[in-house]
């Protein structure tokens, strides 16, 4: 089994975010950047999955010079190889955009399955996953919670709207991981050494033979704090008064019962 | 977009009627499309009867794709049947719901038609001949406005954000039968089981009201506390991490950031904190109520009321007074509100069209 895992390095959303003076982005400085929480998972999965069957584990990610660390920290879990793909045209991509240019390098690697995070915390968009399985000509099965692989298929549970779905899906196939499908470990020291010196390999949109960066078809127009909720009205006392209180606020203010 | 533009909505039904986020994005579609036509796409199997209700609920023209191999929902033949049409009309606006199958369908349709793609709208309009839609990101740490250029527009608008589409009795519409020429051998994906998460009488994402618990409950036997008030209110139980983490519930439980994105009308935290990963789902529902007995803690920032008090004393205490409100309510004569999207879903009747 060969996989490949598409990797994001993003801000950790523990910390603070400060919106560019422009609008058109976040400050990085000061931020903490991680592997994305999903990817992680994604990561985790494709591990398993060699212990299991033996192959290798491919690291993929389009992104700026710090993105490595996404990739070392995927190297320091267990992944066998990275490959980056940086270059400044990256920045102008919309998500198809960056969908096609992990495709391109995805299709340089002969693999069984692709893994990726349902969705990246940062932007929180889940589009690369299908548009990357589009792009590859591949069946996708998305916000997987469980995934067991089989002879040339593999079985799949979702959650869908108040159910849960069990697919078979033809392999090689992208598959977008759900936070319930396991417990990512943390990087061994070992592993952390040889992270350190695996090599990650480095390419451009022309080594992938993309000689105009595809245009993106949707622009952000800016980022704006959220509207400042209000702290409403404490209701404080006696239980049984405030309780009052609050069914009628809700039935007369409100209006919600 | 041009102002002279049609809209067009992928339609999602459940049990054989439309789910409640597509009456949601029928009256979006009307706004957005102004003089222009409404186009709704239903695929499935034995989905004749769908027509009539995106009729009635504003849908000028009803595109109807027949098929065994278009239900249950797969990626591969929806977006065979759903891509070659929209490639055929080269439509401005798609609007599509985020749930499961919306989410799994759009993304590959934006691919394959080179379309422009937003997800998780919080609002899409029309300002000086351009969509404009509108996101929260960075775990609801910013709302990010995005423009769409020219060409097809693809937009997955949230659940609960618009007033569903009225129905208005005997309105009718254009019903054109799409020709569905599918290979059986072209699908890779087969559905083998689905089965209904049965506590969910109501699914978290579409709920009006939710009840929702964190650590503050202590122990997953103090979730039947939640159950009951829910029970009365018709309301959907979610929780805070922790919670699910400590086995007490399912995942699917989850709200924030690495769970479910909700909007409810009142969302109702008990025993919750109020940590930036919670509020990044949550904060988003019309009303919050907060129970809790810290009066330092972050959730009565954002609550609408904040009750300070013993979430073991004020829920019964609550649950009782809703049961009396409930009771005096249907006494007078009045009904709960009826919510079509949500009738009849058994899970195993499940179908996401489009
Ligand atoms: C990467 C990442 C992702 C995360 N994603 C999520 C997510 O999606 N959703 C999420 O919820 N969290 C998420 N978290 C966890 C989050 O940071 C908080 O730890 C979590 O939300 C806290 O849950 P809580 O409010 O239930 O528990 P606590 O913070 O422990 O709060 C419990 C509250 O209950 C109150 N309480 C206790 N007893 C009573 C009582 N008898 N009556 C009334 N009140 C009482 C206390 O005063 C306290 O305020 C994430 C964290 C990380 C690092």
């Amino acid at each position: 089994m060969n996989i490949v895992v598409c990797v994001k390095h993003v801000p950790d959303t523990e910390v603070p975010i400060r919106i560019r003076a422009d609008g058109r982005g976040i400050e990085e400085s000061g931020l903490n950047f991680v592997l994305n929480f999903y990817d992680e998972h994604g990561v985790e999965e494709a591990l398993r999955i060699k212990e299991r069957f033996g192959g290798t584990v491919t690291l993929v990610t389009a992104g700026p010079a710090r993105a490595v660390e996404a990739l070392r920290t995927g190297l320091a879990m267990g992944a066998d190889a990275a490959i980056h793909i940086q270059e400044p045209a990256l920045a102008s991509l919309d998500h198809i955009g960056t969908a096609r240019v992990l495709a391109a390098a995805i299709k340089s690697v002969p693999c069984d399955l692709v893994l990726c995070g349902k969705l990246s915390t940062d932007d929180n968009a889940a589009i690369v996953g299908p548009a990357l399985a589009e792009f590859l000509g591949l069946p996708q099965a998305t916000a997987v919670t469980k995934l067991d692989l089989g002879d040339g298929n593999a079985t799949a549970h979702r959650e869908v709207e108040g159910a849960v779905e069990v697919l078979e899906v033809t392999l090689p196939a992208v598959i977008t991981v759900e936070r319930g499908i396991n417990e990512a470990r943390y990087p061994s020291l070992p592993g952390i050494m040889r992270a350190k010196r695996t090599p990650v390999t480095v390419r451009t949109l022309a080594d992938l033979g993309i000689t105009a960066p595809p245009p993106a078809h949707v622009e952000l127009l800016g980022l704006t704090p959220p509207p400042k909720r209000q702290a409403g009205r404490r209701l404080e006392g006696e239980p049984a008064a405030v309780v009052h209180d609050l069914v009628r606020a809700l039935r007369e203010e409100a209006k919600v019962l | 977009m041009s102002a002279a533009s049609d809209v067009w909505v992928i339609a999602e039904h459940a049990g054989g009627r439309p789910r409640k986020i597509t009456y949601e994005l029928l009256g979006l579609a009307k706004t957005l499309a102004g003089p222009m036509k409404v186009h709704a796409v239903a695929a499935g199997r034995g989905i004749a009867a769908l027509a009539d209700d995106l009729a009635a609920h504003g849908a000028h023209v009803v595109h109807v794709a027949e098929s065994p191999l278009l239900e249950p929902y797969t990626t591969d033949a929806h977006a065979q049947v759903v891509g070659s049409l929209l490639a055929g009309a080269a439509p401005g606006l798609v609007l599509v719901g985020s749930t499961a199958a919306g989410r799994d369908l759009a993304p590959r349709l934006a691919a394959r038609l080179d379309a422009g793609i937003v997800t998780d709208c919080a609002s899409v309009a029309v300002e000086d001949e351009r969509v404009v839609a509108t996101r929260p990101v960075m775990t609801r740490k910013a709302i990010a406005r995005v423009a769409y250029g020219d060409g097809m527009r693809i937009a997955v608008v949230l659940p609960n954000i618009y007033p569903p589409a009225p129905a208005e009795a005997g309105r009718s519409a254009e019903v054109r039968t799409v020709p569905v020429g599918l290979d059986p051998g072209s699908i890779r994906t087969r559905v083998i089981e689905v089965s209904a998460i049965k506590r969910e009488t109501v699914p978290l994402t579409e709920a009006d009201i939710i009840v929702s618990g964190g650590r503050g409950l202590r122990g997953p036997e103090n979730f039947a506390l939640l159950d009951k008030l829910a029970g009365i209110l018709g309301a959907a139980v979610g929780s805070s991490r922790p919670p699910v983490d400590s086995g007490w519930v399912p995942h699917d439980y989850e709200i924030g950031q690495t769970g479910k994105t909700v909007n409810p009308q009142l969302y109702i935290a008990c025993g919750i904190s109020g940590a930036p990963q919670h509020l990044a789902g949550m904060s988003g529902s019309r009303c919050i109520v907060a129970i809790n007995k810290d009066p330092q803690a972050p959730i009565f920032g954002i609550a609408t009321y904040g009750v300070v008090g013993d979430v073991f004393e004020i829920l019964p205490l609550l649950t009782e007074e809703v049961r009396k409100l409930k009771g005096a309510a249907t006494d007078g004569g009045r009904t709960a509100p009826s919510d079509p999207g949500s009738a009849g879903r058994d899970g195993a009747g499940r179908t996401a069209g489009g």
